[in-house]
C-alpha cells in the first residue's frame, strides 16, 4: 500500500470537567478520545463509526488540529503537526479541509454563497487564474449548483444543496485530505444518495483522501475502503470494509451490525439480533479494563483488569478484545438483492452457511 | 373489524405565501394487533397525519377535513372534551424527540403518574406506584429509585422508555410512534423497537410507526403506506412494498438507500428535490423527479394527478403507468440498470 497521508499515534483528547464555586476546580476529565492510533492512506476513505458520544467527531477534529490534543502524535504528509502553532498550521489548511455535519449552522446566513465559497481563497491569499468569481462559479458547477445562484443566501437553498456548498468550499483550495463529519446524516434518503455520489466523484477527480466520520453503518459501508469502529474513546476494531461487515470479530462490532435493521422484511425476520443491554457508560468515569465489558456478553474477569491492546489478528485486521468471537456472529451476506446477476468480481467471497434457505428472501417471493 | 378508520383526511395550513396542503386525501384502516408503517421524507405529511389523528393540531391554524373514526366516533367533528377522553385511553402517542418531550422540572415518575391520574380517579401515591410499575415494564432498571429522577438524569434511550411508559399507562388500543428511534443510536434503537413489539403483543394494540428509515419499517410493520408531498403514493403489505414495489418513488427510495448487506459501486439517487407544498406541480407531484415518466405516452404525468388504484388485492399504487410496465421499470431500477 501507499504511504499514509495522515498518521495518528496514541491520540488523546481530554476535556476538563470544572466545578464552579468560589474557586473553580478541576474535578476530572471527559476522556473523549483515549489513545487511538490509525493511518489514512493516500487516496483511500477511512470510515470512523460509532455511537453518539464515542469520540469519533472529536477524533476527526483533533486529527486536523481543530482541537489541541492532550497527548499523542499526528503526522500529516510527513510533517508532525501535533504541536504546530496557528501560524504554522495556516499554510497546511490548504491541504486539509473539513465538511461539517449540519448544513444549516455551518454556513454563515449573512454571507452570499459566492462569498462563502470564496472565503478559503481570501483567507489564504490565493489568486486563482481568471479571478475568484470565476473559480467559485466553476466550483459551484462542479458540485451541481447553478453558478447563477452566486449571489443567493444559504436560506434560499435546501439541505442537500447547502451540503453541496460545504463541499465546494472544502475543495476550493485543492486539498489532499478532507475530514467529513457526518456529511449526509441530516439529509433525506433520496438526497443523501446524491451527495454520497458527489463525494465519490470528487474523490476520484481530485485524488482526495477521506476520513469519513459517521454513525450510519450502511453509508459507511458504501463509501469506505477501510473502517474503524470506536467505542468510548477507543478503537475496537479496524480492517478493510468487506472483512468488517462480513466477518467482524469484536463483540461490539457484531452487536452494532446486528442492530441495524435491514430494508428486507424476510431477511430481517430471520436474523439473529444481539441486543446490548444498558447504555454507554460515562466517559468521565469509564469502566476499568476493557471499556466495553459492562455491556459485553462474553466478558470475563480478565476484562475488568486489563484493557486489551489493539492487536493484529490477520493482515490489516486489528481488534481490541481478549476473547474475539469468530464463528458466533451469523455473517451478513454480501449480495445484490433484486437481481439475479452474479457477484461482481471486486467483492470478496464470504462463507454463506445458509444461502440455500430463503434467507435472501428472493426465492419464494418472486412473481 | 378495523379499530381506526381514516377517510379522506385533509390538513391545510394557511400561510402568508398561500395555502400549504400538508395532507391531501389520506385514507386507511388499521386493526388491533397490526402495525402500519408510514414512510416518507421530510415534508411528506406523515407527522401531520399522526397529529391530525390525535387531534393535536390547533384548529385555529389548520384547516382539517375528512374523518378519523375510532369505535364509531368521528374525532374530527367531536368536541375537545370527547377527544380528551379518547386521548391516553384509546390512543396515545410516542414523540420523536425524547429530549424535548419531557418536562425538565418534574420527576419522570410524576410525569408518568400524571398521565395515569388524568383518566383514573386515584390518589397521588397510587398513581406514582402505577408509574413505577410502568417504568419497570418498559425496562428501566431500579424503577422505584429512578422514578424520582429528573429527565436530565436519564440517557436518551431511557427517556424514550419513559415516554413509552407514559403512552402505555392507560392501556391505549392505538399507539402512534412518530419517529420513535430517530434520535437514538442503533443499539438503543434495537432495544426500543423490540420493546414496542413486546408491548403490542401484550396489549394487542394497533400501532402506527412513522419513520423515514426503511429498515425500521421492514422490521416492525405488517402494512406500509408510502407518502409523498401529502399524498399516499403506494400502499400494501410489507412484502408488497419491499419485494414488489410499483410506484417509481417507492422504487427510488429502495434503490437510493445504501445497504448494510449489499455491495454497490454507485448509489442510484432520485434526482432533484421534493416539491414545495406551496407550488405543487400540476400533474403527479412526483413527475418532475420521476425516472419512469418517459414510459408514459402523452403528457398525463404533467397534467393530471393519478388516482390511488388497486393493482392487486391489498396493494394500491398511484401512477399513470400500466402495472406491467411499472413492474419492469422497477425491476430494472432495482437491479441498477437505469
Amino acid at each position: 500500500m501507499t504511504e499514509p497521508i495522515l498518521s495518528i499515534t496514541d491520540l488523546q483528547m481530554y476535556f476538563p470537567v470544572m466545578k464552579t464555586g468560589l474557586r473553580t476546580v478541576k474535578t476530572g476529565d471527559v476522556k473523549a478520545v483515549d489513545g487511538i492510533s490509525l493511518d489514512v492512506m493516500q487516496g483511500e476513505t477511512l470510515g470512523l463509526v460509532g455511537e453518539s458520544g464515542c469520540g469519533k467527531s472529536t477524533a476527526g477534529r483533533a486529527a486536523i488540529r481543530l482541537l489541541n490534543p492532550t497527548g499523542g502524535k499526528i503526522v500529516f504528509e510527513g510533517q508532525d503537526i501535533t504541536n504546530a502553532s496557528r501560524r504554522e498550521l495556516r499554510p497546511l489548511r490548504t491541504r486539509m479541509q473539513m465538511v461539517f455535519q449540519d448544513p444549516y449552522s455551518s454556513l454563515n446566513p449573512r454571507h452570499t454563497v459566492g462569498r462563502i465559497i470564496a472565503a478559503p481563497f481570501e483567507i489564504q491569499g490565493v489568486k486563482p487564474e481568471g479571478g475568484i468569481k470565476k473559480a467559485v462559479q466553476e466550483l459551484m458547477e462542479r458540485v451541481g449548483l447553478n453558478p447563477e445562484h452566486y449571489n443567493r443566501y444559504p436560506n434560499e437553498f435546501s439541505g442537500g444543496q447547502r451540503q453541496r456548498i460545504g463541499v465546494a468550499r472544502s475543495i476550493a483550495l485543492r486539498p489532499s485530505f478532507i475530514v467529513l463529519d457526518e456529511p449526509v446524516s441530516a439529509l433525506d434518503v433520496s438526497i443523501q444518495a446524491q451527495v454520497v455520489n458527489l463525494l465519490d466523484d470528487i474523490q476520484k477527480e481530485f485524488k482526495l483522501s477521506y476520513l469519513f466520520v459517521a454513525h450510519d453503518l450502511s453509508v459507511v459501508r458504501h463509501i469506505s475502503d477501510r473502517v474503524a469502529v470506536m467505542y468510548l474513546g477507543h478503537i475496537m476494531e479496524i480492517t478493510d470494509r468487506d472483512t468488517l461487515y462480513a466477518a467482524p470479530q469484536h463483540p461490539y462490532t457484531q452487536a452494532l451490525l446486528s442492530a441495524v435493521p435491514l430494508p428486507d422484511p424476510i431477511a430481517e425476520s430471520q436474523r439473529e439480533r444481539i441486543l446490548l443491554q444498558g447504555d454507554l457508560p460515562s466517559p468521565i468515569n469509564p469502566p476499568s479494563g476493557c471499556v466495553f465489558r459492562t455491556r459485553c456478553v462474553f466478558a470475563q474477569d480478565l476484562c475488568a483488569v486489563d484493557m486489551p491492546e489493539l492487536r493484529e489478528v490477520a493482515p490489516g485486521h486489528k481488534i481490541a478484545c481478549h476473547f474475539p468471537q469468530i464463528s458466533l456472529q451469523k455473517q451478513i451476506e454480501i449480495r445484490r438483492p433484486h437481481s439475479d446477476q452474479p457477484m461482481p468480481p471486486s467483492s470478496i467471497q464470504v462463507d454463506r452457511p445458509q444461502t440455500s434457505g430463503p434467507a435472501s428472501g428472493r426465492d419464494f417471493v418472486g412473481e | 373489524m378495523s379499530y381506526l378508520e381514516v377517510k379522506d383526511l385533509r390538513v391545510a395550513f394557511p400561510t402568508d405565501d398561500g395555502l400549504v396542503q400538508a395532507v391531501d386525501g389520506v385514507s386507511f384502516n388499521i386493526e388491533r394487533g397490526k402495525t402500519l408503517g408510514i414512510v416518507g421524507e421530510s415534508g411528506s405529511g406523515k407527522s401531520v397525519t399522526s397529529l391530525a389523528i390525535m387531534s393535536l393540531l390547533n384548529r385555529k391554524h389548520a384547516i382539517i377535513s375528512g374523518e378519523v373514526i375510532i369505535e364509531g366516533k368521528n374525532l374530527i367533528t367531536a368536541d375537545e372534551e370527547t377527544v380528551r377522553s379518547y386521548r391516553g385511553h384509546e390512543m396515545a402517542m410516542i414523540f420523536q424527540d425524547p429530549m424535548s418531550s419531557l418536562h425538565p422540572f418534574f420527576s419522570v415518575g410524576d410525569q408518568v403518574a400524571e398521565a395515569y391520574k388524568v383518566h383514573n380517579d386515584v390518589s397521588d401515591e397510587k398513581a406514582f406506584d402505577h408509574a413505577i410499575q410502568m417504568l419497570d415494564r418498559v425496562g428501566i432498571p431500579e424503577p422505584a429509585k429512578r422514578a424520582s429522577d429528573f429527565p436530565h438524569q436519564f440517557s436518551g434511550g431511557m427517556r424514550q422508555r419513559a415516554m413509552i411508559a407514559m403512552a402505555l399507562c392507560n392501556d391505549p388500543s392505538l399507539l402512534i410512534a412518530d419517529e420513535p428511534t430517530t434520535a437514538l443510536d442503533v443499539t438503543v434503537q434495537a432495544q426500543i423497537l423490540s420493546l414496542i413489539k413486546d408491548v403490542q403483543k401484550e396489549f394487542n394494540s394497533a400501532v402506527i410507526v412513522i419513520t423515514h428509515d426503511l429498515g425500521v419499517v421492514a422490521e416492525v410493520a405488517d402494512d406500509v403506506m408510502v407518502m409523498y408531498a401529502g399524498r399516499v403514493v403506494e400502499r400494501g403489505t410489507v412484502n408488497d412494498i419491499f419485494y414488489r414495489p410499483e410506484m417509481p418513488y417507492t422504487v427510488g427510495l429502495l434503490s437510493s438507500a445504501p445497504r448494510l448487506d449489499q455491495v454497490s459501486d454507485r448509489l442510484i439517487p432520485i434526482e432533484g428535490q421534493p416539491p414545495s407544498l406551496l407550488r405543487l406541480p400540476a400533474g403527479c407531484s412526483f413527475a418532475p423527479r420521476c425516472f419512469a415518466k418517459s414510459h408514459v405516452n402523452g403528457d398525463a404525468c404533467d397534467t393530471t394527478m393519478p388516482e390511488l388504484l388497486q393493482t392487486r388485492p391489498g396493494h394500491d399504487v398511484r401512477c399513470h403507468l400500466e402495472s406491467s410496465a411499472r413492474i419492469s421499470v422497477a425491476k430494472q431500477r432495482l437491479a441498477g440498470e437505469n
